[in-house]
């Protein structure tokens, strides 16, 4: 969270001290939530690309006597019930997650942008009517939207990244067509239609790039929105088949030992919480930084 | 007054005829064949021409488009067909499950609405800048929460650490502590968000700080002149919050071995039922044109600036 002002400013309304206001901007460039946002978003890219630099156990042979062991200095998160480190799974399964979120973000960012610049161009009326198909796509949330496309698609770790994708297909076009809208009112953008560009190769050179800025901060806020979705789609068992250890299915089988082993749930769902948590804080200050 | 009434209902009419239409094309006409993945099972036995009539008792082998002006009628008059995989009607497995789903969301909503009232005051209210940073960021965690984690870290520590809610054998209503409590910590986020944001806005109106400067304490300031205007803007994402509830019922249902509409979902899904999982899809958007129909008139009642700046109104 930024620095919040005090609430009672307006009310005494005297000037900060400039010694106070400077140490203030530079809290504020420093941002120590910030850092250790990215600081763990990075640890997650390197555990989906890397794994094998950050554990030597197998995720998927166990050693049988090894079974549902607590968390300890050999296995940090503890063991499963067919003895294998819990820990390797969760690093192993960054790649089954991160991979799928990134699918569905792609999926939104692309049809989104392109659904949005459609509507921001054509004229008045074909606007209107994607617009509208676009609200119908808003009106019903967007984990129904999801199973929707899976009852189609059938399960899997793509399928599942596809429908969490089209569900956010509504919000990217949304804001993609009010930025083409801002951005087709630009002097360069005349300039280029009076220069004798084409409809077409204006839009592409001009309009799309000068729109993409806020839409990408969009992608960042909703990389986190995917990670939840996409190991909910996991944990109900849309996604990934087992013994795949991608986290929400993690956190599914870890389900059935709630009683006995307690680490099979709590730290596979530690992970998605502080990812989630870090997506999120990069996603805002991106988009903050856009506006 | 009256055309803007009607120009609402009439874009809640459309918004609604599209989601069926989406969600026929989506759910009827696209996906494989329904009836031939239930019956051509071998285990059943059934020959070809059994099949084929059941097929024509479906209706499966109709024009598309004449199936789809069908089920319009259908879902018109008040039917919503029938569920080939369950063998029922569609409108009887719905009415079965959803005063268990009503009771779940209707108690998460309340939950979800005074945690949302109780952090946006303390983030207001609490002395300390530190403390009240800190309230203000509780909003962004609870929305990185995933339901179904939570729902299950909730069953360890108050079923099985504390023992406070039996596992098997809780009362109606004690049973519904933990969903509840589930279903509505990350729906208060959104809530608590808009909120704080809202009082923020309006504690630095002209308003305020006449009630102020004429000696009123701040709590009766924030109270009396505050409250009353930053509820408002958080009536707007009432449609959104109606379809989280819904989805979070899905999950909490699921976690905690509920019947209900989230449990008739996520069985739906399993068996491919698209009948079921259509209609559901027809009540989220139901709930969610309702939901934003009423706020979008009980607002100019509520905010008497609306009701001059009528056409604009939002």
């Amino acid at each position: 969270m930024s620095i919040v002002q005090s609430p009672e400013g307006f009310a005494t309304a005297d000037q900060p001290s400039v010694s106070s206001e400077r140490w203030r901007a530079r809290l504020r460039r420093l941002r120590p939530g910030l850092v250790l946002a990215w600081a763990t978003v990075a640890i997650a890219v390197a555990w989906a690309t890397l794994p094998w630099l950050f554990t030597s156990y197998s995720p998927v042979d166990g050693v049988p006597r090894q079974r549902r062991l607590p968390p300890g200095a050999l296995h940090w998160f503890g063991t499963d019930e067919l003895g294998r480190d819990l820990y390797a799974r969760v690093v192993h399964g960054a790649v089954h997650t991160l991979s799928g979120a990134l699918i569905s973000v792609a999926v939104g960012l692309a049809m989104g942008t392109l659904i949005g610049l459609i509507a921001g161009s054509v004229e008045r009326r074909l606007d209107d009517a994607i617009m509208r198909v676009i609200d119908v796509m808003l009106a019903v949330p967007a984990l129904l939207l999801s199973l929707s496309i899976i009852i189609i698609l059938g399960f899997g770790t793509v399928n599942a990244a596809i429908a969490v994708g089209v569900a956010s297909i509504a919000s990217f076009a949304r804001l993609a067509r009010s930025e083409v809208v801002r951005v087709r009112r630009m002097d360069y953008v005349e300039a280029a239609f009076g220069s004798g560009g084409r409809f077409f190769a204006v839009l592409w050179r001009h309009v799309l790039p000068n729109s993409l800025t806020a839409v990408l901060a969009l992608a960042a806020l909703q990389f986190g929105h995917a990670v939840l979705a996409i190991s909910t789609l996991g944990f109900l068992g849309y996604g990934a088949p087992p013994p795949t250890p991608e986290w929400g299915l993690l956190i599914s089988e870890g389900r059935n030992y709630i009683s006995t082993a307690w680490w099979l749930t709590v730290f596979p769902g530690l992970v998605v919480v502080a990812v989630v948590l870090a997506a999120n804080r990069i996603g805002q200050s991106l988009v903050r930084r856009t506006l | 007054m009256a055309r803007y009434i009607l120009t609402r209902l009439l874009q809640a009419v459309f918004v609604l005829w599209a989601a069926f239409t989406v969600s026929f094309i989506l759910l009827q006409a696209l996906p494989g064949d329904e009836i031939l993945i239930k019956f051509e099972n071998p285990d059943l036995g059934l020959s070809k021409q059994q099949i084929a009539d059941i097929r024509l008792a479906y209706g499966a082998d109709v024009p598309l488009h004449q199936q789809y002006l069908f089920s319009l009628g259908r879902v018109l008059s008040g039917q919503l067909g029938n569920s080939i995989q369950r063998g029922v009607p569609v409108i009887d497995a719905i009415a079965a499950n959803l005063p268990s789903t009503l009771r779940l969301t209707v108690l998460g909503f309340v939950t979800a609405a005074s945690l949302a009232l109780v952090i946006a005051f303390l983030a207001t209210l609490t002395p300390f800048a530190f403390l009240r940073s800190l309230l203000r960021g509780l909003p962004s965690l609870f929305i990185s929460l995933p339901v179904f984690w939570l729902g299950i870290v909730l069953i360890q520590v108050f079923s099985f650490q504390l023992k406070l809610i039996p596992v098997i054998g809780a009362g109606p209503w004690e049973g519904l502590v933990l969903p509840v409590l589930a279903l509505a910590v990350p729906i208060s986020a959104p809530l608590a968000q808009v909120l704080v944001r809202s009082i923020d806005e309006v504690e630095t109106q002209g308003f305020v700080a006449v009630a102020r400067a004429k000696g009123a304490s701040r709590r009766w300031v924030l109270w009396r002149h505050v409250f009353r205007n930053a509820v408002p803007p958080t009536l707007t994402i009432g449609g959104v919050l109606f379809g989280e509830l819904l989805a979070g019922a899905v999950v909490t249902e699921t976690v905690f071995g509920l019947n209900g509409l989230g449990r008739l979902t996520e069985q739906a899904v399993n068996l491919q039922d698209a009948a079921i999982l259509q209609a559901i899809v027809l009540i989220a958007a139901l709930g969610f044109v309702l939901v934003n129909l009423s706020v979008d008139l009980v607002m100019p009642i509520l905010d008497p600036r609306l009701r001059k700046a009528f056409g604009g109104a939002s």
